[in-house]
């Protein structure tokens, strides 16, 4: 998914002259075939954050359209008044790429895990914010960006994640993919949870109980629609995301159905990480499944869950 | 402790002419009617800001959007009222504005913001993003070849935040010769003096080792401002910090070098009185 993202990033310069990239210190030899043919349009500015995200700002003020890269947590956490009042309060079309969205660094420990960049980044007015799932609706999204107004955090996954999005599905910012039509229960998810939430529905599907799928790849601006006609006659909506449980995809969703609906809620189950960091190493997956959000662990899930909404009262489960 | 430069033994001693006096009373009327305002670090400023826009910036009040105007960030945006007089009194806006000065209805905050103002390039006020935004200016100019200038003012409270030293080294690296950073040094910051709250010294070595040409004066001096700001880059290839010794609440006895006058919140009978004696009817 990244290095689609970076090659994107190429193309995107190639057919229009805005289009700059700019990497604090990325790895030796990212982009290089951009850099060759670029290079005054592939900027390498050194682990100086606050000041990248300043200097895309005025870039982006006399028309520029950059597309700033490096670790999630840096750009997120190091930088977040910089974001807020150089990106967002001027409200300039600087892209955000944060590599290692979620549990991607899950071996070098929480200084590098991104388990919160959701939930700061779509706090801020002006801010869009986008999962893509894989490398090909990484690349579709990437195509969306040259002419989005405002600032756009674009949250990535590690390469080799299973390609699950289709391209006739293609791809708008602000849209929620429709992945399986929903039964008795709505999954919605974002970014690579979407794979597990595949395998998770076929593992419900085989205990009877019919799944539907929401992709929301856009966590900011949610897609109000997509959601509240998904959730027509379904029993419980279960929201799976990497992330904690405070202002990510599963607080959106709770959100909006209050502000829409405000009685008659389905029941919902919010499957996120938990609230803490991670003191685990290993790999992405393995700290997803020591989580609960292997397929296994959210079928699981779901399927109490399932049962418990047929006997009670629609209800708000915590974690 | 600060070394005592004669630029800053100067800056104590300068007499303001007319104009100065004019546009201190313009920034102190506007506190007058707000019940509020940072005064000493306005009144610093106001020759910087003063010879920025009478005599160096290339800019049409009428077209403020024109993309061969020279930008000027006001960095230590909380200096905003030397901002402020000067603009409305370039016809960037009315001066009966100043009047409202943060107002419920006014444009104009006690922080300036891009989009409100005519005339303010940037939304400032959060320490230490000027010079990195004026970076992204210039260089924006140097990649579409416009042969614009830009000018960050900044303070000598707001060069506490490291993210001024690494937007002085982008600047350095890029070469940014239409960079130019002014730098307020009252040597007041709101706590109180620098060389207790954060020593800045030896400041001039500072800017020159990050890869700056240096040039120091007492920054109420307006011919001596004039004859730099219209001589920069002072070195080719390297982007130009100029240190303007300067002394806070400037023209103002009670407020000069006093941490009380940093932010006021309402000024008394006898503080008007002052106010009246030392720059006139206002």
């Amino acid at each position: 998914m990244r290095n689609t993202a970076m090659n994107m990033v190429h193309k995107l310069a190639a057919r229009d002259e805005r289009v700059l990239y700019i990497g604090s210190d990325p790895g030796a030899g990212t982009l290089r075939a951009m850099s060759k043919e670029f290079p005054k349009r592939h900027l390498i500015e050194g682990i100086s954050e606050a000041h990248i995200i300043g200097m895309s700002a005025g870039l982006a003020m006399e028309g520029f359209v950059p597309y700033v890269n490096t670790i999630a947590t840096f750009l997120t956490r190091r930088c977040y008044e910089q974001v807020a009042v150089d990106l967002c309060l001027h409200n300039l079309p600087v892209r955000l790429i944060a590599n290692g969205g979620g549990l991607v660094y899950a071996p070098l420990g929480p200084t590098h895990q991104a388990i919160e960049d959701i939930a700061i980044m779509r706090a801020l007015p002006n801010m869009t914010v986008v999962c893509p799932c894989d490398a090909d609706e990484a690349a579709r999204l990437m195509e969306k960006t040259l002419d989005w107004t405002g600032p756009i955090y674009i949250r990535l996954g590690k390469g080799g994640d299973a390609i699950v999005s289709k391209a006739e599905h293609g791809f708008e910012i602000g849209k929620a993919v429709l992945m399986r039509p929903p039964g008795d229960v709505l999954m919605v998810t974002t970014g690579i949870m979407l794979q597990r939430a595949i395998a998770a529905a076929d593992l419900l599907a085989a205990q009877g109980i019919r799944t539907g799928i929401l992709h929301m790849h856009t966590v900011k601006p949610l897609d109000t629609e997509a959601l509240l006609h998904a959730i027509r006659g379904i029993k419980l909506l279960a929201t799976l995301e990497e992330h904690v449980p405070s202002g990510g995809l599963g607080s959106a969703v709770a959100e909006t159905l209050i502000d829409k609906l405000g009685s008659g809620l389905p029941a919902m189950l919010r499957l996120s990480l938990p609230d803490r960091f991670m003191h685990n190493y290993g790999s992405q997956d393995s700290l997803l499944k020591k989580h609960g959000l292997a397929p296994s662990a959210i079928a699981t899930s779901i399927e109490h869950a399932h049962a418990a909404s047929r006997t009670s009262a629609p209800q708000l489960h915590s974690t | 402790m600060i070394q005592i430069s004669p630029h800053a033994e100067a800056a104590l001693t300068c007499t303001l002419d007319e104009r100065s006096l004019y546009l201190r009373r313009l920034v102190l009327g506007s506190v007058r009617s707000a019940g509020r305002g940072h005064v000493g670090p306005a009144l610093s400023l106001i020759e910087m800001v003063r010879v920025l826009y009478d005599d160096v910036l290339r800019i049409d009040p009428n077209n403020p959007r024109d993309p061969h105007r020279d930008r000027a960030i006001l960095s230590k945006g909380h200096g905003c009222l030397a901002l402020y007089a000067l603009l409305a009194d370039r016809g960037f806006f009315p001066l009966s504005e100043l009047e409202g000065f943060c107002g419920s209805d006014s444009i104009l905050g006690g922080h300036p913001e891009y989009g409100m103002v005519p005339g303010v390039e940037a939304s400032t006020g959060a320490l230490g993003h000027g010079l990195s935004i004026g970076v992204g200016l210039a260089l924006a100019a140097r990649m579409r070849e416009r042969s614009y200038r830009t000018f960050v003012l900044l303070g000598d409270g707001e060069i506490n935040e490291g993210s001024v030293w690494e937007a002085a080294m982008g600047a350095a690296k890029h070469g940014l010769d239409n960079l130019v950073a002014l730098i307020d040094y009252n040597k007041l910051q709101s706590y109180g003096p620098t060389d207790y709250v954060l020593p800045l010294e030896p400041l001039a070595d500072k800017w020159r080792s990050f890869g700056f040409a240096v040039q120091e004066l007492n920054g109420h001096d307006v011919g001596a401002l004039r004859t730099i700001l219209k001589q920069v880059p002072a070195v080719p290839g390297k982007p130009t910090a100029i240190i303007c010794h300067t002394v806070k609440g400037k023209g103002l006895p009670a407020a000069e070098s006093n941490a009380d006058w940093h932010h006021k919140n309402k000024l008394t009978d006898s503080e008007l009185d002052a106010i009246r004696v030392a720059v006139g009817d206002f």
